[in-house]
């Protein structure tokens, strides 16, 4: 990640809290618009704090290449990819890096798990997913979009998929990580959670926590993600009392409604 | 798909021929056009152009870049595009296809012939690197006339563009030190042609049935950069028309930028 040549800067402020004013548990301001392209079958756009993702949603269709598909079920294709303009740092490269072939893949395998694939044999259902602008968290932010974008595609699923990260700050359990605090922090645990049952779907972790702070950030986790869904669950309704045409409201700030 | 675009086409010249298009628009309207400046953060400059139903985003960034060996005095323009798949059910994913590198070339040109920047003002002296500009065409939602909506895209883009601030010869990421310069705004206005018809600004559907395109960039003063695509000839007549309604048009969408 940037800055990893500068030496480590203070992650907590004078009175204790975090940089940007947050307590330990509190996530940062998120605002999700679904429905913002006219092509795609779903779609949302994803603020949470100076993140911007955008998720696109096409199918059931025909799978192409034909050598992906499988006749028992639907082949679910989520692809994560970031701008060339994401980043506050030097212009970046298109195309698929190592780290976002992996996002890819563990995203995918996440939805496999709630997707009702079964009723759509021999078809792929395609989850495209653009960081517009990155600021730490972009793939807890990235499978939150790709699920409003799902259902906004009336996709059939079992569960609603919501995630947060929960991290290790100055020695304490923190939520939703900001950049910096993910590149200098002690630990780093992206979780997707279904929203109903509260199973992991999607699980990875860096650096060093004890047992007792591995099942601590679960808690933390679980009971962000419902915060994370209960804005879905708004966005997605939003889609059926809002008037106008489909626009992607790309100024949004995060925490806002949309205005117009 | 050929059988496809033969009925597009007979469909639609029916339509011109009784002087009307799908939507109600005269031959020569522009559909809405809505630019939001600035909406990105983290890149210095951006823009989302919609045109119509169609979407394109337009990122600006500002690094610093070995100079071409044969203008070691002068800063680095680089323009890309890609064609996100969740643009279209007609994109897919993988390394530019030709259209998206056709658009990329014809806004680079547009913006290079004008003198859109001022290259040499990108040089710092004293300094082997120059200052580069990537302008990164994104489009997310195609419902044709990709170029006109590109272009305003990353003109609106420059326009609004901050220059990172430099010290010790580095960018300072996050901190800024005015803004870019230009020079001039250069729009382009694409008019679809199938049989005597010209229609300005073609959606995905009209593209479908066209016969050809043809592009002109202009400055309030100059014809800065020209495509024709696809088979259709076009007389010296037909050029000079497209230059006058281009120039006075071009009026029109500059205004939607400064605005």
């Amino acid at each position: 990640m940037t800055g990893a040549s500068k030496s480590k800067p203070p992650l907590l402020r004078e009175d204790g809290k975090r940089l940007d004013g947050r307590s330990f548990d509190e996530l940062r301001p998120l605002s999700i618009e679904a429905r913002v392209l006219n092509d795609a079958a779903g779609s949302a756009l994803v603020v949470w704090g100076k993140n911007k993702i955008l998720a696109g949603v096409f199918g059931p269709r025909e799978c192409i290449p034909r050598h992906d598909e499988s006749p028992y079920r639907a082949v679910l294709r989520c692809r994560y990819n970031m701008a060339p303009f994401c980043s506050l740092e030097e212009h970046g490269r298109s195309g698929p890096s190592r780290r976002s072939q992996e996002l890819s893949k563990v995203i995918s395998e996440a939805f496999e798990n709630v997707v009702i694939a079964e009723s759509y044999p021999k078809s792929a259902i395609d989850v495209f997913i653009d960081v517009l602008q990155s600021d730490g968290g972009t793939r807890c932010a990235a499978v939150t979009a790709a699920a409003v974008a799902l259902a906004d595609a009336g996709i059939p699923m079992k569960d609603m998929v919501a995630a947060v990260a929960v991290g290790k700050v100055e020695g304490k359990l923190a939520l939703d990580l900001s950049k910096e605090e993910d590149n200098w922090g002690e630990s780093d645990n992206p979780i997707a959670f279904a929203s109903r049952n509260g199973e992991v779907l999607l699980y990875q972790m860096d650096g060093q926590l004890t047992r007792d702070e591995i099942d601590q950030a679960m808690t933390m986790g679980k009971a962000a993600a419902q915060k994370v869904h209960a804005i879905q669950t708004d966005a997605l309704r939003r889609v059926y009392t809002r008037a106008g045409e489909v626009a992607l409201p790309l100024s949004l700030k995060p925490g806002e409604a949309r205005s117009e | 798909m050929e059988v496809q675009e033969q009925l597009r086409h007979n469909q639609l010249l029916q339509l011109l021929n009784s002087g009307r298009r799908a939507d109600e628009r005269g031959s020569l309207d522009y559909r809405a056009i809505k630019l939001q400046k600035n909406p990105l953060n983290n890149a210095e400059g951006s823009a989302l152009c919609k045109l119509g139903k169609t979407q394109v985003i337009a990122g600006v960034k500002i690094d610093l870049a070995t100079p071409f060996p044969d203008r070691p005095e002068e800063g680095v323009l680089s323009t890309g595009a890609e064609f996100s798949p969740l643009g279209s059910h007609l994109f897919e994913p993988g390394p530019p296809r030709v259209e998206a590198i056709e658009l990329a070339r014809v806004v680079d040109r547009g913006i290079r012939s004008a003198n859109m920047i001022d290259l040499s003002s990108l040089a710092i002296p004293g300094v082997a690197k120059v200052k580069a500009v990537y302008v990164d065409l994104w489009v997310v939602d195609h419902d044709g006339n990709l170029f006109d909506a590109a272009m305003l895209a990353a003109v609106a883009a420059l326009s609004n563009t901050r220059m990172p601030k430099l010290e010790n010869d580095k960018l300072v990421r996050g901190e800024y030190d005015g803004t870019l310069p230009i020079s001039c705004m250069p729009v382009t206005c694409t008019f679809g042609l199938l049989g005597n018809h010209k229609i300005l600004d073609p959606t995905l559907d009209e593209e479908k049935g066209l016969d050809g395109r043809f592009t002109l960039a202009t400055t309030p003063d100059f014809v800065c950069a020209a495509q024709k695509t696809g088979w259709k000839g076009v007389t010296q007549k037909d050029i000079m028309e497209f230059v006058d309604i281009s120039f006075k048009k071009g009026a029109d969408l500059r205004r939607l930028i400064t605005q």
